[in-house]
Order: C-alpha cells, then structure tokens, then sequence
C-alpha cells in the first residue's frame, strides 16, 4: 500500500464531477427524460389488502381515445421460481414477476393489477378509472406475529416453511427459519451474574429517496429496447426487465439516470417492466412515473420486527450468553433480510454462547427492498438496547463494557469468519476521546450509546480508462452513483496515474458501454469499482510505460512510472527526458493507436465496518416530544478516499436511523389499508429535526484495496435506534422497547412509570 | 376531458362573479392546501379563481388601532409587519407556523380559514383574539366572527359566489396578550394534532377580567372552551387557575382517533398546549 503521506490526491476534498449540474438544477433525472411520441404510463393499483382477482375487463379503457396500451399480467409471462443474488439480498423472479403486476391475487395495498398508456396523463388517470377489475376480498394480516399464527390467512397456498426439519407438511407464512449458533447457551446463562430478557419491536420504514422511481422505455419495431431509468444498477435493470418481459438481454440497453437517492430501495424493478411492456405493445416510447404515494404503497420499505432477546454477563462485564429469536416481516413476498440480521446482531462482541433463531415472515404489505444495512438496525437495536440495561445494571461506563468484549483481529463470529484487522477497538477509544463523550451531560437531557456492524460487500464490476488525445482521462464505470462514489474513483485513478484529480472526468455508463457491474449496494462501489478503475489506470501506465519504451528504443522494464511521467528506470536505461501522460497521448497513432485501460474483476476482500454513536436529547414531559440535541457518528472508515462525502454518508446514515427512532411508521386500518402514504404523515425528519451530526473518521486501512477503502455507507444507520432509545433512559428513567419512539408513545410510557 | 379555467381577475366583483357563475369554483390564494388537493386527484374543479391579483386582498392596513388583512396575504408578510406583530403575535405566528420557510411565503390566514381543516394553525389564534372574516358575495358584503366560517371538516358557510376578502383584528386592548401553540411530531413541515389559542386581558392589579380558549384539531371545528377562559377571569393566572383550566380544555375535546393521534393523546395534550400558551399569552398581557 502507498505511504498516506504521500498522497496527492486521496484523502482530499474535491468539488465532485456531478456536483454543478445538480446545484444549477442542470442535472438529468429520469423523469426529465422526453422524447418525440411518448406516452404516459398510469398503473392501476388494488385498493385491498388481499384479493383474489375475479376479472379484469380493460375493454372501455382501451376504447377511450388516445389510450394507446393497457397491460395486465396476462401481458407478462408467468416465471418459474428462480433464486438471483439482488443487492445484499436474495429475490425470486417469479415473485419479482408477480410483484411487478399480480397475477391471480393481489397481496397488498397498492399492489399493482394493470397499466395504460396514453398521450397525457389526464387520459391515463381516465383510463384507470375504467379499468373494471373484479375482487373477492380474502381476509389480510399485517402484523408478524399474528401472520405466524396457526390460524392466519394465508398469502401462498404453497409455502412451506424452509430450513426446518423435518420439512412441514402444512403451509404458512412463515418463508424460512435460520439458526446460528455458538457454544451453549444454556451454560453461558448459567455462568451469569445478570440477565436482561426484553422484547423489541420495530416498524417497517421507508427508504425515503426523494425522488420516486421513474423510467422512460422505447422498444423499436426490431425488438430492441432502451431504457431510462433512476436505478441502483442499470445491469439490474436490464437482467430483471429481460426476465419479466422476456426478452434476451442484449435486446436492452439500459442508460441510468441522475439519481435522487436509492438507499437500497432501487436495487429491484417497480414500472421498469411496465413500462417496457406498455412500449411493446403501443410502439412509442413510455414513461412511467410513481408518486409519492405509490412510493409508499408498493415499493421498499424494511422489514418490521420483533426481536425476543436475552442477554447474560458477569459482574465484570463479560458477556457470557446471548438467545435471540428474531421475526422479520418480508412484505408479500419471502425474502426479508432476517439472515443478516441475526449475523450482525452479536458481531462486535466475543461472546462464547451464541443462539439467534430467524424466521422470514410475509404478510399482506409490499415486499420488503434492501435498506441500508437490511436487517442489520432491527437486531442491532434489540442487542444495544439490552447491552445498555447490562451495563446500566453493572453499573458500568457504556464504553468500558463494550471494550471489554469488542471483537479484533483473529475473533470469530457466530456466522462462521474470522475478522481480519478491523477496527471496532480503534472506534470504541475515538468515542471515549470524542469531545461529545468527554463533555458534559446538559442539565435536563440523557446521553446513550451504541454501535454498529456491517459486513460491507465486494463483487462484481468493470471500468475503463480512456487516455484522451491531450492527456486528460475519461473513467468509464458502470455503478449508478448514489454517494459521491464518481469523486472517489475520480481522485483513485489520479493519484494511480500521477495526474491532476481535475484532468480525470468520469462518467456512469449504460449496459451497452462498459462490461457488466453488480448493483450499486452494499457499500461496494468504492471498494470494488474503485478498484477496477484502479486496475484500468495501471493497465494505461503499463501500456504507457510500453509506448515510451518504444520511443526510447529501451526494454519496457527499464521504464519505470513516477510522479505521472515515464522515466527510465536508471542511468543503465540511457538519459531520455522524462514523458508525461500528455506527451504519451501525443505520440499515441505513431506508437499503436488509443491507449485504453480496462479493469474487470470480481472483488473479494471487503472490509467490515464498525461504528459508535453518542446521542443527547431531551423529552418534553408533557408531550412526549424527542429532541435530539446532539449526536456524534464515530466510524472506522478504512481510509476516507473523499472525506466530505465520507462525512456525509455518517451524517445520513445518523439522519435516516434517527427518523426510524423517533417517528417512522406504516400506519394501517382495520383493512389493511395504509393511511399515511405521504410525506406529511410519514414522517422522515426535516432538517430542522435535526442538531448538526458530528463525525470522527477513524482510519484502519483495509489491507485488500490498495488505498484501504472500506465500504462506509451502510455502518451509520445501524446503531442510531438503540442510541436514541439508551439516551431516553438516561433522561426519563424509560426504556423504550417498541419503534417509533413518537410522541404519543413515549407520553404513555412516561406516564406509566 | 375537461378543461381546468384558470382566471385571475383583478377586483373582488370580477371574482364574486366568477364564482357566481360555477359552484364548483374554488379560489386560489396560496394554493397550498387547493393546488396539493388537487394534484392529489382530491378536487376534480372547472373553474380556479386566483385572487393574488386584487389589492384589497394583498394587503395589510390599520385603521384607529383596529387591523385590516387581505385574506390571500401570506404568513411571511404579516411578520415582516413590525405593528401588527406588536399588536397580534400569536395570530402572526399561527399564521405564520404554516408548512415551512417555502409555503410561509404563499400561506394566507384567508386561504387557511377557507380551507376548513380541523387541524388549521391560524383558526384558533384567530378566534382567541377575536377576529373577523369579512365576505363579499352576490348580495354584497358581510362581517362573522372567523369561527363561523369553517362548519365541518373541508367545508365552510359561505355561499355560492361568496368569498373571504379580509380578516379584521380588533384594536389592541390594554394589557391584553394571546399566544398560539400546537403540538406536532416533527418541528415544523406538519399538521397540528392539537392547537392552542389564548388571548387574556389583565386589570392594572393583574387580575384577569377577559380571556378566550379555542383549541384545533380535537374536534370536526374550533372549540372555544368557554370553562377554560372562566377558569382564569377573576384570577392572577397562577398555578391553579391553569390547572383549572388546562382541565376545562381536556374535557372540551371531542377528538377522533387517527393517524396523528389517539384520542388520549389529544386529550391531554390539549391541556398541557392551553396551559403554555396561556403562560405566553400572560407574559405578554403584563408587557403590554
């Protein structure tokens, strides 16, 4: 790895290549996206929690003038089951199908049932209404435990339960049960001095992306369609259109727009497929926008859950025994992200006695997407929670016992690996030494602490650098960018190349522009698209190195790269003066044509995160109001490539897990309908919610990238809830065991002690 | 398909008799409440009538101490209106609470009246303190108190052709002071899940010989809690005066269980609201 003192490049603050376009409001989005002849597609939705459908009679909307396409599932073909990798979770095409426009059945609120077509939105808004769609109500669940229960209405007549042996012979909802395990529980609890048993419960939370999904697709009459679309993986996109519609995959190219956040919750297709099929049929392009309150009705959230745990530790802090029963809501669909969950509920410690027992619960709300982290927050506030009442117990400082069992280098973890060099004990003495921890509890506020795991991912990705004819770079890369990951691999390749961060432009490409890349997810595109871009930077030095060699009549290993120039590699290589990227590029047509880098590699050697954070706030008593005054996000961030955006992905991260704290919640009646599909009354924080979050980047280089990139994104919205939750004792002597915290909930919990 | 007509005339007889014409027309003031409507699909309209073109409803005037405000004249204004904040900070602040820094810029008391939620900020200042809604229609022009406008959740007395061109402020009595809270889950961008309105007058000795209570949001319109204001007059609003009357309010409400609250939260809260707004309310009837 280079020496960090002498980087240029890496580590500094940039203005970022997108940033300009997006402040002039110059930026394409793809609801920006027009073209001649387009269309406007609607879809129709159900308005029941669970149905079978009877009939579909789209005869008066397809009559109604200009209403150019009506699809219904009869438009799609109905898929096999079939398992593919999606982000940081595992989906099920047929289900991906079947969620995209239900067949047979509808699963829940919003779910759609057909879509139109038509030459403006009034005529598609006219053409839904005249859609007759038939229903037969079926009775709904919506809370998972009660969807576990015998005597539940059943969403899939055929699904049996996995991971349980001997298989059941009766289907319910319960998708999948998963056990991890470690020593003996029993005697673990045997060996405790104290134990704390508490039941936690969250809700279901949106992702909250501004800006709702939107495509525009145009099929030709020669089969070949193109898409564009606000997505977390245009290569996603592409694979999961040609699926759902079933078309081969170089019938698509599929360009990602600007994006107005994702947080997980683009990682699947929505109207992607429908608007794919609407162009099909129609022969003009379409586009197909969500509004906010489609947004909510049917795409994302996280699951909810309930998390039984049970936690043992001796007099001097050691945990000895952790029991867990974890029961995560999957939506409609199986597939919540209960296996992550239960691995990251105990990942920072070395406990000795580990059982986590999961089930994957559907029930009859939208499919669970990826959310930052997915699963990760649910257990995690269910074990800092309880890890707050031990200490609180042990009368021990929050720090003291979380250092006393921290995981390091060589600990093992209940799911099987063995940490490499990481650095949660590094983070635990940055919190200790933070100005916020050091200072101070205000009079009349509470402070709490917790922390957080994440794995962080590698895979699959590909880029390329192009020298341009007058030195400059163009990195071509193909991960939509969602957290400034265009700056980061912008200031990789300069520091590689030696050249100014200014003279290197990079770009996002289409499917058909750059080789294939895994979605943007799992804090990977720095990491492993960093390290592809780097890859192609040193195959343009290499073949650099080559060309002057040539020039210089010398053999290529006499050429060494320093400083962005050529240089001969000794006095024994003949005196020629050194030549830039510039001068290279020059003599290119003359030496064997462009020079091109490319860099294709599947990732390996991501390096898991940890994080701390210290919340203070203060409960208004006769309202029940949380007002969090200040808030620090501690993190080991492997090295900070950018450290602006860096900042920015804790400072988000603490933002969106304090909205899931305080007052993020699906609301449902008796029907299972939702009654708050809307900003206004789901309520993510305002920034004036919000104090400053501060941050403190802790650097323990990852060992497998060559500038020690560690994913960032996710670790931050992992430890907020429990950290909110362990502020509240603090300052009301409360112990909130049920999200959101809002006020009505904490005003009875205050009353009740 | 039909047509939305867009008209925005540039006198209130030009705009009574547009609305005249058709009704089903709404008038736009700051549209922030009609426009999300019907962006929403809520309100399918013919006809909008856009009244920022007429002067009488954009502007502020006082007149022997007693204030004239033109309905469509937004939250931002009336606080940028030194004199009239004097005289009615917490009708100013209710009005001008609204939504955020964006939607303050185009928010009216008017339009916020006219919409008739329950939940209205400015209703309750408004009624505390006493104010009026001036109406022209097809039969000229009338004056009621505010609270006599909205009737029922989204719904208003006023007439086919009828419009509310202004609020009137009575002159400021002496040593009077009104405050306007609500209780909301974030701290601003949201919808009250209760208001509190109070406006107390004080003798020279401190007693409180006038006061009014309205409370938003915990019935289908306005409460005016007429126990609550008796629980402070003949009192110095101490301790137990706002306990009295904290306790009239709790009893006044007839709230609904929603999606922003119980029934129970509503309840108390509304007198905890009551109680700090009174607290405020008496602060500035003693500076006055």
């Amino acid at each position: 790895m280079p020496n960090e003192s002498s980087f240029k490049w890496v580590g500094t603050r940039q203005i970022r290549p997108d940033g300009p376009d997006k402040v002039t409001g110059r930026a394409k989005y793809a609801a920006d996206y027009t073209m001649p002849g387009m269309l406007i597609g609607r879809i129709l939705r159900s308005p029941h929690a669970h149905a079978r459908i009877k009939s579909i009679d789209t005869s008066k909307a397809e009559a109604l003038a200009g209403v150019k396409a009506v699809v219904t599932s009869a438009d799609f073909p109905e898929l096999a089951s079939e398992m593919s990798p999606n982000s940081e979770m595992v989906i099920d095409f047929s289900d991906v199908s079947n969620n995209v426009m239900a067949r047979k059945k509808v699963m829940y609120d919003g779910h759609a049932v057909a879509a139109v077509a038509a030459t403006d939105a009034e005529i598609a808004e006219e053409a839904l209404s005249l859609i007759d769609v038939v229903y037969e109500v079926l009775p709904h669940v919506i809370d998972v435990e009660e969807a576990m229960a015998e005597d539940a209405p059943l969403l899939h007549d055929g699904m049996i339960t996995e991971g349980i042996t001997p298989t059941p012979t009766k289907p319910s909802n319960i998708a999948k049960r998963v056990e991890f395990r470690s020593g003996d529980v029993d005697k673990g609890f045997a060996e405790a001095d104290v134990i704390v048993e508490r039941t936690y419960k969250t809700a279901a939370v949106h992702q909250g992306y501004i800006e709702p999904h939107a495509v525009l697709a145009s099929a030709a009459e020669d089969g070949q369609v193109q898409v564009w679309v606000s997505t977390q993986g245009q290569f996603m996109v592409r694979a999961f259109c040609a699926k759902v519609c079933g078309l081969a995959i170089s019938q698509l190219r599929v360009t990602p727009a600007e994006i107005g956040g994702g947080f997980g919750g683009k990682t699947v297709v929505y109207g992607e497929p429908v608007a794919v099929q609407l162009s099909r049929k129609s022969g003009k392009p379409v586009r197909v926008v969500m509004s906010r309150e489609e947004v909510l009705r049917a795409s994302g959230p996280t699951s909810g859950g309930v998390v039984e745990t049970k936690v043992g530790a001796k007099k001097d802090g050691t945990l000895v025994a952790v029991d867990a029963v974890l029961k995560y809501q999957a939506g409609a669909y199986a597939g919540s992200p209960i296996g992550p969950g239960c691995m990251c509920m105990t990942a920072p410690y070395e406990i000795e006695n580990v059982q986590l027992i999961g089930y994957d619960v559907v029930s009859n709300r939208p499919k669970v997407a990826a959310y930052r982290a997915p699963g990760a927050p649910i257990s995690a506030y269910a074990f800092e929670s309880a890890l707050d009442e031990v200490a609180r117990e042990l009368n021990m400082d929050p720090i003291a016992i979380r250092q006393k069992n921290a995981v390091k280098e060589g600990s093992k973890t209940v799911y099987g690996v063995t940490f490499p060099r990481i650095g949660f004990e590094e983070v635990l003495e940055a919190a200790k030494n933070s100005d916020h921890f050091k200072s101070p509890v205000p009079e009349g506020e509470g402070r709490g602490l917790a922390c957080g795991f994440w794995f962080n991912i590698g895979g699959e990705s590909s880029a390329a650098c192009h020298l341009n004819e007058d030195g400059t770079v163009t990195v071509i890369s193909g991960n939509p960018d969602i957290g400034g990951s265009r700056a980061s691999i912008a200031l990789m390749v300069a520091e590689t190349l030696g050249i100014d961060y200014n003279k290197v432009r990079p770009i996002v490409a289409d499917t058909s522009s750059i080789g294939y890349n895994f979605v943007t997810g799992g804090s990977r595109v720095t990491f492993a698209t960093g390290m592809a871009a780097i890859n192609a930077a040193e195959d343009v030095i290499g073949q650099a190195r080559e060309r002057a060699a040539k020039i210089w009549e010398i053999d290529v290993d006499a050429v060494t790269w320093e400083d962005g120039e050529a240089r001969p590699a000794g006095s024994n290589a003949g005196d020629h003066d050194p030549m830039s990227l510039a001068d290279i590029a020059k003599m290119a047509p003359k030496t064997g044509g462009p020079i091109n880098g490319h860099g294709s590699i599947n990732a390996q050697g991501a390096g898991a995160g940890f994080g701390c954070h210290i919340c203070d706030l203060k409960v208004d008593e006769g309202t029940g109001h949380v007002t969090v005054t200040r808030y620090t996000s501690i993190q080991d961030v492997g090295r900070a490539i950018h450290p602006g955006y860096v900042d920015g992905q804790l400072q988000g991260g603490a933002a969106q897990g304090i909205g899931w704290a305080i007052n993020e919640e699906y609301v449902y009646n008796d029907d299972g309908l939702l009654q708050n599909a809307g900003f206004l009354d789901y309520r993510i924080p305002v920034a004036s919610d919000l104090p400053m979050i501060d941050t403190v980047l802790v650097e323990v280089p990852n060992d497998r990238h060559p500038y020690g990139v560690r994913g960032v994104g996710e670790v931050p919205i992992v430890p907020p809830m429990a950290a909110v939750a362990n502020a509240m004792e603090s300052a009301t002597g409360v112990r909130m065991t049920s999200l959101p915290m809002s006020p009505p909930k904490v005003l009875k919990a205050l009353e009740g002690s | 398909m039909s047509q939305l007509r867009y008209e925005a005339p540039g006198s209130v007889d030009e705009a009574v008799a547009l609305l005249a014409s058709d009704s089903d027309a709404k008038v736009l003031a700051g549209g922030t409440d009609l426009i999300v409507q019907m962006r929403s699909g809520l309100r399918k309209l013919g006809l909008v009538v856009d009244v920022k073109k007429i002067d009488e409803l954009m502007s502020v005037s006082s007149d022997g101490g007693a204030w004239t405000i033109g309905a469509a004249v937004s939250g931002a204004e009336m606080n940028e209106n030194a004199a009239l904040k004097k005289d009615w900070p917490g009708v100013v602040e209710a009005v001008d609470l609204i939504g955020s820094t964006q939607v303050q810029g185009r928010a009216s008391a008017g339009g916020n009246l006219c919409n008739a939620s329950p939940a209205a900020d400015s209703v309750p200042a408004m009624v505390a303190a006493g104010a009026t809604a001036v109406i022209a229609g097809p039969n000229g022009r009338r004056e009621v108190p505010v609270e006599q406008v909205p009737v029922s959740p989204g719904k208003t007395s006023l007439a086919t052709g009828e419009m509310v061109v202004a609020i009137k402020m009575p002159a400021k009595p002496a040593r009077n002071g009104e405050a306007y809270l609500r209780m909301i889950p974030r701290t601003e961008m949201d919808i009250a899940i209760v208001g509190a309105g109070v406006s107390l007058t004080l003798d020279d000795g401190g007693t409180c010989t006038a006061a009014k209570v309205a409370l938003g949001a915990v019935a289908p319109t306005v409460v005016i809690v007429d126990d609550a204001a008796k629980a402070l007059i003949g009192t110095k609003v101490d301790d137990a005066a706002l306990e009295k009357m904290a306790a009239a309010c709790s009893a006044a409400c007839k709230p609904i269980d929603d999606k922003r609250g119980t029934i129970e939260y509503r309840t108390k809260v509304a007198g905890v609201m009551a109680r700090r707004a009174a607290l405020i309310a008496l602060e500035r009837a003693r500076s006055n």
